[in-house]
């Protein structure tokens, strides 16, 4: 799914990377424990998670995930910001939770990891 | 090549700078991606630990060549009381901050070694912690 299409669908701010909307990715995986995304070996990877902090960042390069879905509400701060344009990250703020940004998404045909 | 690092404790907002910096030189030495990934999951898992548990911060040093990368993280924290416990999935002595964090659920150890080809920890109690990861290029 290609980056733009899943912001629309979730009604999400694309805070950083608006240049990559057509990047795409082939999974969802939902995680607020950051040792979970670190065990991905796939690629192609979304991370919806209402865990928001730098360290949520930091994973995110670590564990090469393309995007990171921001959730329940939750604004990113500046320095988040700052650190996701300086490692190519696309973020993405949603109103929503994370179960309902995952079943959404997962009806719209985003695979799994697992 | 060498490369050092220093790693503050107790310091999230800065937790991982060292292990981004060597990702980035992996890079600039044109690595294998699947090589990179691996490397610098291990070591952002190491210096997490470093950050979570060890008070005085500790150092991250690689030394790069044509055939391996070899990070060597070494702290004056704690110790590690009971290693082969450590590494049991599930085992953790994280702080509620650290959990908070998104961390301390006890996969840190069990995945340094799935993502390094060798895995050496040298601990005692009150000793500090000396992690060692080797990876094959």
């Amino acid at each position: 799914m290609k980056i733009t299409n899943i912001a629309t669908l979730l009604g999400g701010n694309i805070v950083t990377g608006k240049e990559r909307v057509e990047t795409r990715v082939s999974y969802g995986f939902a995680a607020d424990l950051l040792s979970d995304v670190l065990t991905l070996e796939v690629e192609g990877v979304l991370l919806i998670t209402g865990l928001c902090t730098l360290q949520t960042i930091r994973t995110a390069e670590m564990a090469e995930i393309e995007c990171v879905v921001i959730a329940r509400g939750k604004k990113v701060s500046p320095a988040m910001k700052d650190l996701a344009e300086r490692t190519g990250l696309i973020l993405i703020e949603v109103e929503c939770s994370v179960f309902r940004a995952s079943a959404m998404l997962f009806d719209a045909g985003l695979e799994p990891v697992f | 090549m060498k490369f050092e690092f220093e790693i503050e404790d107790g310091d999230f907002a800065k937790a991982g700078t060292a292990s981004s910096q060597v990702k980035h030189i992996l890079k600039q030495l044109n690595v294998d991606t699947k090589i990179i990934k691996k490397t610098t999951v291990a070591i952002y898992e190491a210096e997490v630990n470093v950050v979570a548990h060890a008070v005085g911060g500790g150092t991250l040093t690689a030394d790069i060549n044509l055939e391996r990368i070899v990070v060597e993280v070494v702290d004056q924290g704690p110790g590690i009381a009971d290693i082969p416990q450590a590494m049991t999935e599930g085992f953790s002595t994280a702080s509620p901050e650290v959990i908070s964090m998104g961390f301390g659920a006890g996969m840190g150890l069990p995945n340094m070694r799935k993502n390094a080809d060798k895995l050496e920890i040298t601990s005692g109690v009150g000793e500090g912690t000396r992690v060692v990861i080797t990876n094959y290029i």
